[in-house]
């Protein structure tokens, strides 16, 4: 990148011919996967430029109330897709909006309080991107494991409850587990930083000329930050989903 | 004035469906204070859905079942699951070790663990309570099934329900929990057991239910 700041249009366009070495593997492998390459590579390209001008005239456009509108219709879209990993949890979205919302209205207060961003749209929404998406891969980990363990543990359950426990001392092994599976990732990625990767903010600012020394006080605040959102949000989900695995007469309902 | 005898556990016109599929139709039976049931039938009959509905760990497609004359849904299943305890045929035993299975029923109940209790348990058992130490894993199929089955008497049920309980027991195993079952019935806990063995199921019990293809065929006196 000789050292400078842009990448310019030409640049670009040679950088497309790494597309081209995936299609050549899809096809040479008979992957089939050359027209979903070709489709995602569109798409990537027509949503992320869509995105670069909507956030320049967004970041122009200072105005609280839009970057909070903003911030819910990011919300509502990752609760709407972390809810497709948990088809049988009753009122998967609004749990999923939920969560989300908690765990960034906490972290995000912490960020603003400690004076490390300011409420302004392009410091605010960036951020809550990434804690925003994180927690949807989160809630995706939480729905899928707490899922296949209320259809598999049925018989830990059931024994729980003809003890005569209610359906949290019968589910709390379960509900802990899946808490766990959605925080693990974030977990596993903050130990191996630096060392396996630069991550994405830590590259990126490195990348736009910033000293490494200065962008590591940036990413150690996105590792804290991603922490904390995908355990606040992954244990809101949890405690609010596992009763939809339970009918009114505190019995398992029979999945498939 | 006419006084009007209640069972203590009354099924009538039961019915149970999953998946479009009848497994119990048209059950009707007066279970009454101390009775000894065994119930008998061939595998897939629908004895173990008759003592999961009995326990409320499903709930009948139709039909009701009634519990001291009130209507098992005017119950709070948890409050009702503490007093009709269930043996499945394979135990399940929770945590590491047999003490948290023991300490379960205790914590559920928000009640100081009585050691007394316990020790009474293990004695009617004929285990030493050297166990409360062990791992589950380490625990063979015998031992598993009395731990079980003490963790379900450590509060004494009204009804206990015993599905197939000592299908998997040697001999010796199998007279131990047989001669417990009989010491708790003597002590006024009713027992519905299911066994697919026809002599255990005369050896102890007044009455005799057969089930086949998900219905009553029979019910006779045995004392």
């Amino acid at each position: 990148m000789n050292g400078s700041n842009s990448i310019n249009l030409t640049s670009l366009l040679i950088v497309s011919s790494l597309v081209i070495i995936t299609l050549v593997f899809s096809y040479s492998q008979k992957l089939k996967l050359e027209k979903e390459i070709i489709f995602s590579a569109i798409r990537a390209v027509v949503q992320l430029v869509a995105v670069g001008y909507v956030l320049e005239y967004i970041f122009g456009f200072k105005s609280p109330i839009f970057t909070t509108l903003l911030l819910l219709f990011m919300t509502f879209n990752a609760a709407y897709n972390a809810a497709k990993r948990g088809k049988a949890i009753k009122h998967g979205i609004m749990i999923s909006f939920l969560s989300i919302v908690s765990g960034t209205l906490v972290t995000l207060t912490i960020l603003i309080l400690s004076k490390i961003i300011a409420y302004e749209p392009f410091q605010i929404i960036p951020i809550s991107g990434m804690i925003i998406s994180n927690s949807m891969v989160a809630l995706g980990l939480c729905y899928k494991q707490i899922s296949s363990d209320f259809k598999n543990k049925r018989e830990e359950i059931e024994t729980k409850l003809s003890l005569g426990a209610d359906i949290l001392p019968s589910s709390i092994g379960i509900i802990r587990d899946s808490i766990k599976t959605g925080m693990l990732p974030t977990i596993d990625s903050a130990k191996t930083l630096g060392i396996v990767s630069l991550p994405g903010m830590m590259t990126g600012l490195i990348l736009a000329g910033v000293s490494p020394v200065e962008a590591i006080k940036y990413q150690i605040m996105v590792t804290f930050m991603l922490l904390s959102t995908t355990s606040i949000s992954s244990f809101i989900a949890c405690y609010l989903s596992y009763r939809s695995f339970f009918n009114s007469r505190k019995q398992l309902i029979f999945m498939k | 004035m006419e006084v009007s005898i209640v069972s203590l556990l009354e099924l009538q016109n039961v019915t149970f469906e999953n998946d479009g599929k009848m497994i119990l139709k048209n059950i009707s039976l007066n279970i009454e204070l101390g009775d000894f049931i065994s119930i008998v039938g061939p595998s897939g009959s629908g004895k173990s859905t008759f003592l999961k509905l009995c326990s409320q760990l499903i709930s009948p497609t139709n039909g009701t079942i009634t519990y001291h004359g009130k209507n098992f849904t005017q119950y709070n299943p948890t409050e009702l699951r503490k007093t009709i305890a269930y043996c499945f045929q394979t135990p399940y035993l929770f945590g590491d070790t047999v003490m948290d299975n023991i300490k379960f029923p205790f914590a559920i109940r928000n009640e100081t663990f009585n050691q007394n209790r316990v020790d009474e348990l293990f004695s009617l058992f004929h285990m030493s309570t050297d166990f409360l130490n062990k791992n589950v894993s380490n625990l063979s199929g015998g031992e598993k099934q009395r731990i079980a089955f003490i963790r379900s008497l450590l509060f004494k049920p009204e009804i206990l329900l015993l599905d197939e309980i000592t299908s998997a027991l040697d001999v010796d195993n199998t007279k131990i929990v047989e001669t417990a079952i009989d010491i708790l019935n003597k002590e006024g806990v009713t027992i519905l057991f299911v066994t697919h063995d026809v002599e255990q199921s005369k050896k102890y019990a007044n009455r005799l239910l057969t089930i086949a293809s998900g219905e009553i065929k029979s019910l006779e006196d045995l004392i």
